[in-house]
């Protein structure tokens, strides 16, 4: 059980790494879109086998089957052939690549002083109540009210960007 | 068992490469990809808390994260679209306008 | 199978000998739903349709796919290679992964997962993916076009369709597919009964869904020729249709699984047995029902004009024959092999008759519009099946609160949603009739 979960959890997070590294390196855009989406499934598979299926499944619906799906529409209508041609990466590539691995060494300093505190439970093969369930219970009792929040948020972005792309005639 | 902080370095390389996705790159559309690719990071971040506290807090948090993404990719790309008719450009370089 | 497979590894092998088997089966049923669309069509066309190519055409598909598989792979010049290869092969790999979760009888399932209904419908999100990329990596104004109205489509009668199964899903009480039949077993009636107006919306998304008539204009030959699929041909091409006919099968099997009943038979609480047996009597249909067809292709086997096709008529009696007897037999057998055994049968009797029910449509009704379509699905259904979801809330609390029967709770949500749609559809009449000036 436990080689099963090393295995799929270190091949997901290759692939995530991996993916993501060629996202932000690609000249064509459709090309980066399409690595978007394996990093985004492998992250899914990650919550998979951390054991919240649910998760999995609310990832791989709102953010593969529908942000993705938008972002790839609007690569679509947008003619990028142009922009495509011209220098990718712009003038403070270098300052800003350094402070950003100079952010994550930090991190990782901070997160390596702590490691050995850190321990997850053993994976339970039959969890009662199951994670939708679990969620459920949760989001409509304890988190009522960011819940309605959420979904005004949701009602206002869509009026947003519905305005913002409509042609003015 | 996998130990917790393998799920936060993977968490912090995710994070490290969408920032600098966010701050290298000139075309727009790939900015607002690489934020997409932070939420991800943060979001890998609160499941492992979650199972290592045993409690569904961090996974109700993340939904809320990816609702959140959600409309923030709607309206970012509404905007895109709509500067794109006005500009012909999706470079951030050439989106100078308010420069005197 | 246990004594030869050590116990540990059991629960590894069995799932991929079952996709290993589907993979193998589902390009040859794709072919034969083919078949069988050209002779309903033609049966509803008054002619006979693919006659030649075996006795009543039944060997029709495998010279399509000989014929496919033969033919020059075409990539136009400016295509974008990795995309084109791509786009028909997540279509396919999309298509072919719903089929781990669809519920063929009680324990023939290649995994019961928790979420089972959410897992099908995130793989058919998926498989938009197929669409757009494939229209995308074409270089050619027609095959976009055609790909982004086909997924703007998708996308929005994927909601409907969704809404329409939650209203079913409040009644069962869980996302497994294994737990929705056994739901409707312990309810007595199908949810058909209990919740039409969830079938109907489910059936009219599901036909968008899979682009099929009348909502195929992304896709059919006289509009944007053959939108995103206009630059594959061959094997590519033969990717892209067996998608589509899986994709079919799938939301057939949804439907079957989430509203029909799943594997139950028709009277499944109907238990007066044959006098001195335990076999009960509507359990004799399945094999009264194959050995009729038997008998019929008998009959038809000496009108054959040819000899060869004399032959395979026969060994098709003979087929149905064995069928029979092993329909017969599983009645005498342990209960697990005879429910195994007819719940497959039942299953793909229903499977069979909705899918009959898609052909129907295609050659019934006239294509719908662009922007007609876009209304039907974001102004007439997702308000239906939003009320529909509201009603069904209400019928819980009176069967709950007041102990009204499964039947009679729904009452009052039916024809609620029913006065909504008269409503929805009186609203939107002058603008979706076909504009008969414009040659439309």
């Amino acid at each position: 059980m436990y080689v099963l979960n090393s295995i799929l959890f270190y091949f997901f997070s290759a692939l995530a790494i991996a993916s993501a590294i060629l996202m932000v390196t690609r000249r064509n855009i459709v090309h980066a879109a399409v690595f978007l989406i394996t990093t985004l499934l492998a992250t899914a598979g990650i919550f998979l086998q951390l054991q919240a299926e649910f998760l999995f499944i609310v990832q791989v619906i709102l953010y593969v089957g529908g942000i993705m799906v938008l972002f790839v529409f609007v690569i679509m209508l947008v003619n990028l052939d142009v922009s495509m041609r011209l220098v990718q990466f712009n003038r403070q590539w270098f300052v800003a690549g350094a402070l950003a691995l100079v952010l994550g060494a930090q991190v990782l300093f901070a997160l390596w002083a702590g490691h050995t505190s850190l321990r997850l439970p053993a994976m339970q093969v039959d969890i009662s109540p199951k994670n939708t369930e679990a969620v459920a219970d949760a989001l409509f009792s304890k988190y009522m009210l960011p819940f309605e929040i959420a979904s005004i948020l949701l009602l206002v972005a869509m009026i947003g960007a519905v305005v913002m792309a409509k042609r003015r005639v | 068992m996998i130990p917790v902080d393998h799920y936060l370095f993977l968490s912090l390389a995710l994070f490290t490469i969408g920032v600098i996705g966010v701050l290298t790159r000139r075309n727009v559309i790939i900015m607002l990809m690489s934020i997409e690719l932070i939420l991800n990071a943060v979001n890998i971040n609160l499941m492992a808390f979650s199972r290592m506290w045993g409690s569904v807090d961090g996974q109700v948090f993340a939904i809320f994260i990816i609702t959140d993404a959600a409309a923030e990719a709607a309206v970012g790309l509404g905007i895109i679209l709509a500067f794109f008719r006005n500009r012909e450009t999706v470079l951030a370089d050439e989106m100078d306008i308010l420069k005197w | 199978m246990g004594h030869l497979i050590p116990q540990a590894i059991l629960p590894y092998v069995l799932p991929v000998v079952y996709a290993v088997v589907i993979v193998m089966v589902l390009p040859l049923l794709a072919g034969y739903i083919v078949l069988m669309e050209r002779k309903v069509m033609a049966d509803m066309q008054a002619r006979l349709g693919p006659m030649r190519v075996g006795p009543h055409g039944l060997l029709q598909p495998i010279a399509d796919a000989v014929k496919l598989l033969l033919k020059e792979d075409i990539i136009p010049e400016n295509a974008d290679r990795l995309m084109f290869w791509l786009a028909p092969l997540v279509s396919v790999t999309m298509a072919l992964l719903a089929y781990s979760a669809l519920p063929i009888g009680p324990e023939f399932q290649i995994a019961d997962l928790n979420i089972g209904l959410l897992f099908i419908l995130a793989i058919s999100s998926l498989g938009i993916y197929g669409i757009v990329l494939g229209g995308w990596a074409s270089n050619s104004h027609y095959s976009l076009l055609g790909a982004l109205r086909s997924a703007a489509q998708l996308v929005s009668y994927e909601t409907a369709a969704g809404l329409g199964l939650v209203s079913v899903l409040l009644l069962a009480g869980s996302l497994s597919m294994k737990d929705i039949v056994q739901a409707q077993l312990d309810q007595g009636v199908w949810f058909i009964f209990s919740v039409p107006f969830g079938f109907f919306i489910y059936l009219v998304g599901s036909i968008a869904e899979t682009n099929r008539a009348p909502f195929d204009l992304p896709e059919a030959e006289s509009e944007l020729v053959a939108g995103y699929m206009t630059e594959y041909s061959g094997f590519r091409w033969s990717l892209y249709f067996l998608a589509e006919y899986a994709n079919m099968v799938i939301v057939a099997g949804i439907a079957t699984t989430v509203f029909l009943g799943g594997w139950l038979r028709p009277l499944a609480s109907f238990h007066e047995h044959f006098p001195g047996t335990s076999i009960e009597w509507p359990d004799a249909f399945p094999s009264l029902l194959t050995l009729g067809v038997a008998f019929y292709c008998l009959s038809l086997a000496p009108k054959q004009p040819v000899k060869i096709q004399k032959i395979v008529m026969l060994a098709v009696a003979i087929l149905c024959f064995i069928l029979s007897g092993a329909l017969l037999g599983a009645l005498f057998a342990p209960t697990g092999v005879m429910q195994g055994i007819h719940g497959a049968f039942w299953f793909m009797a229903k499977v069979f008759a909705y899918l009959y029910a898609f052909l129907w449509f295609r050659f019934t009704f006239p294509r719908y519009r662009f922007d007609q379509l876009m209304r039907l699905g974001w102004r007439f259904l997702i308000p239906l099946a939003l009320v529909n979801v509201i009603g069904v809330g209400v019928a819980i609390v009176l069967r709950q609160q007041l102990g009204w029967g499964p039947v009679a709770s729904l009452i009052p949500t039916t024809l609620a949603t029913l006065g909504v749609a008269i409503w929805l559809a009186k609203d939107d009449a002058p603008a979706a009739t076909v504009q008969t000036a414009d040659g439309e």
